[in-house]
């Protein structure tokens, strides 16, 4: 039934290559990225450090009062095991402040504060030390739309966009990310406790199984149920990639002129670089 | 006759055709200092690839300065460069051209402009409607690019047309990580290969490297016998000069030991292909 397999070493030129590339067309040498004590952000953070010298990296921890101390913990792990800046931005006085204003509002809410309170943190910082944002939302997350539209989904440029889960935990450990941080649940650690697969109801390595049929190999759904997958599985799957497809666009823009941006006038991001 | 050909793996910059130009440039007098023959440049080395909406800010007429400058300095070296070509009629080609001894001896307008996956060619680009081989100081030769090669029938045309070298111009993306190459790297090798075997051509690959938005372009180009065999390959991923030694006698040799384009009966396949024509047109 395990379809996903990928080269590590080849994976690992490729994203290295990005970064470097990507990040000094520009006229950039440094990046600076959220470090959570997760896995996605240390592979991101060890990818950084080999493309462009671990002196370029800057990683911020940025822990809310209720996030677990181990995720700090694992993030100054995770930061002196691949050699990069590390500091802690707490998030608590701006988060709590807003909060004071509306006491009622529910997790959801809160955790996507939180994750807007660290973007906009993360992208000040890029200004302060001219560097570009990495994201870390692998393809697993993107395509389920798990993660916050503004939130952790906003970066300059974004390594592992196009890995599933199941590739960032091989190639974490490919390349040397400490075995506490792979071997841990995920979790985004929004309250004590919280863990991804608990809160999707499945596992990331079971869904990036079918994901890889479904999206890459394009497997219909009576082929899907061949192979083996609940008929009633595979059509969460597909709901939650529709239902979340307008976080990984643009906003749409009401067309009225004969050149409207991305519809009739379009150009690489890389235009002139 | 035996020459040597210089395979340049560059990176060209993403609409910046002067920029690019005096990359080509460089490498052409490094190139032409060193004692080489020919050298090959990717597919749209002088613009990019992931144009879009550019590609009118790109495209040159053959009587640009950037392309009589590059004519002039084929005075020493040929040259084989990819470039849109903006034609009086103004449509815009994804070209290449085949300079020798000051003139442009022959001109290829890409056929098959992909449109599929990634590729979005045929909504910024007109087609080219032929496929000519062509005689330089080299012997009979070909130009293919990128997706060309793709068509059996271009490469059949060519060699049919009496080329003993096929050349393509390419800016291939890679993509598929499974293998100990890129998906797309693997997938060329092998029909360059059996390209050069089937049609006892030899071929002489220029991809380019670097990456737009996200897409890499894996290089490894390569110069490949009419055997089918590797001769030399350029590194993937990185960028790559290299010089392939072609002699004629490799190629003698291979058309003796296997003589499928003597023994291939173009009447019969005229006459196959009409027929199917005819019933197609109804």
């Amino acid at each position: 039934m395990l379809v996903l397999h990928a080269n590590m070493e080849l994976l690992r030129k490729l994203l290295v290559g990005f970064v470097r590339d990507e990040v000094r067309k520009v006229g950039i040498s440094k990046v600076v990225l959220g470090l959570s004590g997760g896995i996605d952000s240390a592979l991101v953070a060890f990818i950084a450090a080999e493309a462009l010298g671990a002196e370029n990296v800057h990683a911020l921890c940025m822990p809310y009062k209720t996030s677990n101390p181990e995720s700090e913990a694992h993030a100054r792990l995770v930061a002196k095991a691949c050699g990069v800046n590390f500091s802690v931005v707490p998030i608590t006085a701006m988060v709590d402040a807003y909060f004071d204003t509306f006491p009622d509002a529910d997790n959801m809410r809160r955790g996507n504060k939180m994750a807007r309170e660290r973007m906009t943190i993360l992208f000040d910082h890029s200004a302060l030390l001219r560097a570009l944002v990495l994201g870390t939302s692998n393809k697993t997350e993107l395509l389920l739309g798990y993660g916050t539209l503004y939130g952790d989904m906003a970066s300059a440029l974004n390594p592992i966009g196009d890995i599933y889960k199941s590739h960032v935990w091989q190639l974490s450990a490919a390349m040397g990310v400490p075995a506490e941080v792979i071997e841990k649940q995920p979790s985004a650690d929004l309250w004590a406790g919280q863990t991804d697969e608990e809160e999707l109801g499945f596992s990331y390595r079971q869904v990036d199984e079918l994901l890889y049929r479904m999206v890459d190999q394009r497997l219909t759904k009576q082929e899907l149920v061949a192979d083996g997958f609940e008929a009633g599985f595979v059509d969460t799957i597909y709901a939650k990639i529709q239902n979340s497809h307008f976080k990984r666009r643009l906003p749409v823009i009401a067309k009225v002129s004969n050149r409207t941006i991305d519809r009739d006038f379009r150009y690489a991001r890389d235009w002139g670089k | 006759m035996d020459f040597t050909a210089v395979l340049a793996q560059i990176k060209p910059k993403l609409g910046c055709v002067s920029d690019n130009l005096a990359q080509i440039e460089e490498q052409i007098i490094k190139a032409s200092e060193a004692g080489a023959d020919l050298i090959i440049f990717p597919e749209l080395a002088l613009s990019g690839y992931f144009l879009k909406d550019l590609v009118p800010e790109v495209a040159l007429r053959l009587d640009s300065s950037e392309i009589l400058k590059l004519i002039e300095l084929s005075r020493g070296i040929s040259i084989v460069i990819g470039f849109v070509e903006e034609s009086d009629d103004y449509h815009f080609y994804n070209s290449a051209l085949y300079l020798e001894d000051g003139a442009i001896r022959h001109r290829h307008r890409k056929v098959y402009l992909p449109t599929y996956g990634l590729f979005d060619e045929q909504r910024y680009l007109a087609r080219g409607e032929s496929f000519r081989a062509f005689d330089t100081k080299f012997g009979r030769l070909a130009m293919l690019i990128c997706e060309d090669m793709w068509h059996l029938s271009a490469s059949y045309i060519l060699a049919m047309d009496g080329a003993t070298t096929l050349i393509c111009l390419s800016s291939s993306p890679a993509r598929g990580i499974e293998g100990d190459s890129p998906g797309s790297a693997a997938a060329w090798q092998k029909l360059v290969s059996t390209t050069a075997m089937f049609l006892n051509c030899r071929v002489l690959y220029s991809n380019r490297v670097g990456f737009e938005d996200g897409v890499n372009f894996w290089g490894g180009s390569e110069y490949v016998a009419a055997s089918g065999e590797s001769v030399i390959r350029a590194a993937l991923l990185e960028e790559d000069i290299i010089t392939a030694r072609v002699t004629e006698g490799a190629l003698r040799r291979e058309r003796i030991i296997s003589p499928l384009m003597r023994d291939e009966n173009l009447f019969v396949t005229l006459q196959e292909l009409r027929r199917i024509a005819d019933k197609r047109c109804g």
